[in-house]
């Protein structure tokens, strides 16, 4: 019974530990002076690596949701011959919700676990260590730049899936199941707002990008250098960042639109 | 050259992210925004405001000239006092203004119609801040089927 609690109580001090871990990390990867020269082709190099590579399967997967959204909308609507307005419907449950949340969990599995795996095995491969023996600063020369590249990325990625979703959404809608055209999105443009809907997707999605990217980089940096250790990190936070962003995405909900 | 490649990749990424909100902005969300430029404003006491919300339109013929900005109960036998933002535009309301509670539709969003008034030398425009006294207020269903049941009583 006591070694029952005894294992509770690690388990709290762990997790809290951590927590503390993960924090002291971020914040001596981000404070301190800029070397903008320095970090300059970092940046670019990870913005490739971890943004434009995942342009692909953002661009995709926009494109069938939001099919999806006219198709299952117009069968819907049509019933009560308000199909007019599929124009609102698949845009604003793109802008406010799919669009953030999807790109996250994508950015997630696609960009979050190989940030993960990599540093994991620079940690297994000493090669942090060998920084710091160098004298490089291994937070600021290794997860800075990919913390920011992740940063960036994600609400650009996350624009890209709306805008891709809405026009998937006028394909099925108008082009094929004969939507009118101009009442698409005359409809669509009376009920989106810049501030309420578009600003605040985007809000969204950069509070998901900081989320994501700082779980996979911590996950990856305190993982345990061995082959086991790799797999369980990468693992761990493609679960940790897809729970952190359903759960924030509640409560940003709750907050914006409430 | 290997640096150059990301850069123009990385340099393009950036610019599909621009183009994309310029798409959402411009033709997904509406950019005529009434009450963005110079608005004043014009207050309306009613007896039922029925399902009108903060950020309903305010229109003219159809055509949306601001929106309700705030409602609130007002005076001793709390009336609904709707507070209404109208694009400077159009500031030639005379006081003989009405304005209405009206559904677009069957069921869809109600909205605040306003019904311009004749101007001669005798009446004054509507100022920032002036109230209008010449309301109807909205058609609640349940009371158009009560009327409708009574007046079918007395036969």
């Amino acid at each position: 019974m006591l070694d029952r609690i005894a294992a509770l109580g690690r388990s709290v001090l762990d997790s809290i530990a951590g927590a503390g871990a993960a924090f002291f990390m971020l914040m001596r990867a981000l404070l301190g002076k800029p070397q903008l020269r320095k970090s300059w082709p970092l940046l670019m190099q990870q913005m490739y690596s971890v943004g434009v590579l995942s342009l692909v399967i953002i661009v995709v997967s926009g494109l069938f949701i939001g099919m999806v959204l006219g198709l299952q909308g117009y069968t819907i609507l049509v019933d009560f011959g308000a199909e007019q307005s599929l124009g609102p419907m698949v845009a604003l449950s793109l802008l406010r919700e799919l669009g953030p949340v999807v790109t996250a969990l994508l950015f997630a599995g696609r960009a979050g676990s190989s940030l993960t795996a990599e540093i994991g095995l620079m940690k297994a491969t000493e090669q942090l260590s060998s920084l710091e023996m160098m004298g490089v600063d291994p937070l600021r020369r290794v997860i800075s730049p990919r913390f920011w590249a992740g940063f960036y990325s994600m609400p650009i990625l996350a624009i890209v899936f709306s805008a891709v979703g809405i026009y998937g959404g006028y394909l099925v809608g108008v082009r094929w199941l004969g939507v009118d055209d101009g009442a698409f999105w005359s409809v669509m443009q009376s009920n989106v707002e810049w501030g309420q809907d578009i600003l605040n997707g985007i809000i969204k999605s950069l509070v998901f990008a900081f989320v994501v990217t700082w779980i996979a980089l911590h996950k990856g940096y305190s993982c345990t250098p061995t082959s086991v250790g790799i797999s369980r990190a990468t693992t761990s936070t493609v679960v940790t960042a897809s729970l952190a962003v359903l759960g924030l995405d509640f409560v940003l909900t709750a907050l914006m639109f409430g | 050259m290997e640096s150059r490649n990301t850069q123009l990749a990385v340099g393009l990424f950036v610019i599909i992210g621009v183009l994309a909100l310029l798409f959402l902005g411009l033709q997904a969300a509406n950019t005529s925004v009434v009450t963005n430029g110079d608005t004043y404003k014009l207050y309306a006491k009613f007896d039922n405001i029925g399902g009108l919300k903060a950020r309903s339109p305010v229109k003219v013929g159809g055509v949306v000239v601001g929106r309700v900005s705030n409602i609130s109960l007002s005076g001793d036998y709390y009336e609904p006092l709707v507070e209404m933002t109208i694009s400077a535009e159009y500031n030639e309301f005379s006081d003989t203004t009405s304005v209405s509670i009206l559904t677009s539709g069957l069921l869809g969003e109600q909205y605040i119609g306003l019904n311009p008034g004749f101007i001669d030398d005798t009446v004054e425009m509507l100022k920032d801040g002036d109230q209008i006294y010449d309301t109807k207020s909205a058609l609640v269903l349940e009371d158009l089927i009560g009327q409708f049941l009574f007046s079918q009583g007395n036969d």
